[in-house]
């Protein structure tokens, strides 16, 4: 059986700016309810507060419980929640209790005083304001370590510059010591690591670690004002989900990046745009398959898993389809978009780290640099025959950095000259490794 | 690469381990003797087994000033047996204590006395004046620390033994930061009484009702010197409260108890529960003293500064024992009775969270989640199956072994089984089919190329690995993250998530590869059912 034709091949590249439109619309939207509403809904275990859910024997109605509730909770929102003749309700209010009391017990007693026996408190949890404000704090830092680690990952296996990476990690390292010097709020904290990554990515030329960055970025905004929108309350299984689906967004990013990288090192022949496209377009059955499975299960979930959980699953279920959505309309783009406008200075190939796993060679910078500059002598060749004006002068310079380790580049120029001859037109993927190479070489 | 009977029998082998994991979870009585050699078994969460959740901040605050309190008195002593005339040695502010000397000259005295019998304090400032010198200590900040520390401990201990005693199955109390104590109680029955008990701080004090004290002089707040008021405990809350004036000198401590017991009907409380305690020989001894030298007075059994009872001495007590009335109920008999046989808590508590989930709430969610994660398996299952036709079955007994292995895991590190744990099992399973499906999507795309079954299964394989290892860390890393940072059942979800992943990377690679290659070797395929 199959659902996706193998030769199938939508132009998905070619709907990008549409894509990053109507995802920056969503995200506006999101943010504007936010900016209005003056932030999340927070649930209890980050505002302080309590929450308390009762099922009644017969039906009532919310100024009753308020009534009943008078002496214990001020200000209390009530909600039915469940089916109608369930007659369950969720009471949530900002009234805390430090004191040594049992609250079920102290609760239970005032409903039993004003309804009888019937009443049965099903849950009560209370969390002190300083609680919720330690958990808020370590939610965003949880955020922040987990953007960390995930960047540095993703830098280390599809970036072919262990120099840039390492150069991240320091930089990384030392701007969260300054940020935590400046003492600032986790939400300051958070933005700032934030901007300094993404400005790292693109700086040190880490074109796959942007994308996948901010591609993750996309879908938590999209979450967030998702949940903004509804007014829905962000607990911490929200938040949960929230990490979750940062995991699984990724994950889905990552095929489709290492399909790229796979073709990048076959197909020569196609343009950098449609060799992006067909990778997207090879794992697109993979995409749409895996998605579905989840998808599916956190439905039934989100269906009959019952009350508890069923925030975190709506959290789960935004996440997947944007998840989805976001590795095959944003994060691949990205790299196209990048690579428009950084213009000339050109992406890099993800790395031969590919061929190095597979065949059990050491990783290193000795071990690839051959194929480094088999590729970057096809630039040399062309300039030195003029057969291509495109080229341009960083290109040469490279040529010449490359040239300057004898060693390595001079065996590599022979095998090099018959192809370059061969396929004499392809300014735009040939040059793609100097940018990297010259860092390297100068 | 390693034959494929090496491979099937490691495979065996885990799978095995796994089910053996599992028995003490699912099998109520395992045979005797074997429960020894057994790994623990899943614990069910407080959202599925209902009970409470506390957390108590620990006002150590309150402790250091007890220990600046004792030590103002340790203080005095000392002086005394140098024979230094002090005025007043008193704590002062939050812990510090002053000392007034009815003037300087013997100042060097004082100095080296502190100097020899209190490392931990030191002279913050001296004035002298008219009314004599008056000198400030202040306690050194690493003996603030230490006491805050050993505060928080000694409440841990105390509550432990409390909650012990008080009779709850698998009670989980522990450290959080520095003053924060996490009491987990699962299926608790009475969460008040629970509560009364933690956050009993029983501190007994025996004290002598102030004699001369009149009625005028207590409305009118008028007290000797040396008298304060107390509340009478009383069995009607809407009674207003008596008051008694006793001598502020505390006799004797309950730091002397051996044993607290509930008697019913001694003393003279008519079949009421009271509570007998036994002294040590030297609580026996001060007891003894006391009751010798005021008989025919009137002495108040104080607990957390509550009077509980006031009985007139009649003779001298010498076997050190001592009854306390005013226990209303038996219940709250017992709880008291607990309370000061494990000890008083070093500082008061306070709850600054508490989350109570009842028993059918539990129930509830775990029918729920269950049947929910039951549901998608199930769909999923039949999906692989339809999809990928034989190799779908394949990818379904991956699928069966890496649940085995999650709850093998789980039972074996003895981790706890939450309401999100479930929504995690039932996504890693949602996960688990990503890695086979890209797999037979690589080998559905080779074998379209015109590669041999072989070949195809090969290249899918080798290519596909890379791939999940890369999808998988990430999702390891948010789930590694999520255990750092969560709480309660937000742990439990990583846990199952992390063990999911590591579970699907062998079962989903490894296993399948193992079945596939048997096909193609021993029975020599031509076709692949995929």
């Amino acid at each position: 059986m199959q659902l996706i034709k193998p030769d199938i091949n939508v132009n998905f590249v070619g709907w990008r700016n549409k894509a990053f439109l109507l995802s920056g619309a969503i995200i506006l939207a999101g943010l504007i309810t936010l900016f209005v509403r003056g932030g999340l809904r927070m649930g209890v275990d980050f505002a302080g507060g309590m929450l308390i859910q009762v099922k009644f024997d017969k039906p009532t109605n919310s100024s009753k419980i308020r009534q009943a509730l008078s002496g214990l909770v001020s200000d209390a929102s009530i909600q039915q929640i469940g089916s109608e003749k369930e007659h369950e309700y969720l009471i949530r209010t900002d009234t805390i209790h430090e004191e040594l009391k049992s609250l079920s017990t102290v609760i239970g007693n005032a409903l039993t005083k004003a309804y009888g026996p019937g009443p049965q408190v099903l849950r009560v949890e209370m969390v002190g304001p300083k609680v919720g404000r330690d958990l808020r704090q370590k939610a965003l830092q949880a955020i922040f370590y987990a953007f960390l680690f995930i960047a540095l990952y993703i830098s280390w296996r599809f970036e072919p510059k262990v120099s840039s990476g390492l150069a991240m990690l320091f930089i990384m390292g030392l701007g969260i010591y300054l940020l935590n010097a400046l003492n600032l709020n986790a939400e300051y904290l958070i933005g700032g690591a934030l901007v300094v990554t993404l400005a790292l990515c693109w700086f040190l030329r880490l074109p796959y670690a942007l994308g996948a960055l901010l591609s993750l970025v996309h879908d938590i905004l999209i979450t967030i004002g998702i949940f903004a929108l509804f007014n829905k309350e962000f607990t911490l299984e929200v938040f949960a989900a929230l990490l979750t689906l940062s995991g699984y967004s990724l994950n889905d990013t990552i095929i489709v990046y290492d399909r790229i990288r796979e073709n990048r090192n076959r197909d020569k022949k196609l343009g950098f745009g449609e060799m992006i496209n067909s990778a997207i377009n090879q794992t697109l059955s993979r995409t749409v398959l895996t998605s579905m499975t989840v998808f599916f299960v956190i439905l039934m979930l989100f269906l009959f898993g019952g009350t508890v959980i069923h925030d975190f699953c709506f959290a789960m279920l935004i996440g997947v389809i944007t998840g989805s959505y976001s590795s095959v309309f944003v994060a691949s783009p990205i790299l196209i978009a990048y690579e428009d406008l950084r213009g000339r200075k050109k992406l890099p190939a993800p790395g031969a780290r590919r061929e190095e796993l597979a065949s059990g060679a050491v990783r290193g910078a000795g071990a690839r640099r051959p194929v480094v500059r088999d590729r970057e002598i096809k630039p040399v060749q062309l300039t030195e025959n003029s057969a291509v004006s495109a080229v341009d002068l960083p290109n040469s310079a490279t040529g010449q950095a490359g040239t300057a380790t004898p060693a390595v580049g001079g065996a590599a120029v022979r095998p090099a000259e018959p192809k370059a001859a061969r396929k004499p037109k392809k300014p735009r993927k040939q040059s793609a490794r100097p940018a990297g190479a010259r860092k390297s070489g100068a | 690469m390693k034959s494929i009977a090496m491979r099937a029998l490691i495979a065996a082998v885990v799978l095995v381990a796994g089910i053996f994991c599992l028995v003490p979870t699912f099998v109520s009585s395992p045979l005797p003797g074997l429960s020894d050699i057994l790994p623990g078994k899943i614990h069910l969460g407080l959202d599925l087994q209902g009970g409470m959740h506390l957390v108590l901040e620990v006002e150590t605050g309150k402790a250091v000033e007890n220990a600046a309190d004792t030590l103002a008195e340790d203080i005095k002593d000392t002086l005394r047996t140098k024979k230094i005339w002090f005025t007043q040695v008193a704590r002062t502010g939050k812990w510090n204590i002053e000392a007034v000397l009815p003037s300087n000259a013997q100042l060097n005295g004082f100095d080296a006395a502190i100097r020899n019998g209190f490392p931990m304090l030191t002279s913050t400032s001296e004035k002298t004046s008219a009314g004599g010198t008056k000198i400030v200590l202040a306690m050194s900040p690493q003996e603030v620390g230490k006491l805050r520390t050993r505060a928080v401990q000694q409440a841990i201990e105390t509550i432990r033994n409390r909650i012990d005693q008080f009779g709850v199955r698998e009670p989980d109390i522990r450290l959080a930061g520095t003053d924060q104590i996490i009491v987990e109680l699962p299926g608790i029955k009475d969460p008040q009484q629970a509560i009364s008990l933690i956050g009993k701080t029983a501190v007994l004090e025996f004290k002598l009702v102030a004699q001369n004290v009149t009625q005028q002089q207590i409305d009118e707040h008028k007290l000797p010197l040396g008298v304060k008021l107390y509340p009478m405990r009383s069995s009607n809350a809407t009674a207003p409260q008596t008051m008694i004036p006793l001598e502020d000198k505390t006799v004797l401590t309950g730091q002397y108890i051996t044993d607290a017991r509930v008697e019913i009907g001694g003393g003279n409380s008519f079949g009421q529960a009271t509570i007998g305690l036994d002294f040590d020989r030297q609580g026996a001894k001060i007891f003894e003293r006391i009751t010798g030298d005021n008989v025919g007075r009137k002495l108040a059994i104080v607990l957390d500064g509550v009077v509980y009872s006031d009985p007139v001495i009649k003779e001298r007590i010498p076997d050190g024992r001592a009854v306390i009335e005013g226990a209303y109920s038996d219940e709250d008999a017992r709880v008291l009775a607990i309370a000061l046989r494990t000890g008083r808590l070093p500082a008061p508590v306070k709850i600054i969270e508490q989350s109570t989930v009842g028993p059918a709430l539990g129930h509830d969610s775990i029918r729920d989640g269950v049947l929910a994660s039951a549901i998608g398996g199930i769909g999923i299952i039949l999906f692989m199956l339809v999809y990928y036709s034989l190799s779908g079955v394949v990818a379904d007994l991956a699928l069966v072994m890496n649940l085995i292995l999650i709850l093998a895991v789980m039972a074996s590190v003895g981790a706890t089984l939450t309401l999100p744990g479930i929504a995690g099992i039932a996504l890693t399973i949602g996960i688990a089919v990503d890695a086979n499906v890209l797999i037979y999507e690589r080998i559905r795309e080779e074998l379209r190329l015109g590669k041999t079954p072989r070949a195809a299964i090969d290249t899918g394989y080798e290519r596909a690995t890379i791939t999940i290892m890369d999808a998988n860390v990430t999702s390891a890393i948010a789930a590694l993250v999520l255990y750092e940072f969560g709480t309660g059942p937000v742990k439990g979800f990583a846990v199952t998530l992390f063990f999911g992943l590591a579970a699907n990377m062998f079962t989903a690679i490894f296993v399948t590869r193992i079945i596939f290659d048997y096909f193609l070797t021993e029975r020599r395929i031509k076709e692949l059912s995929i």
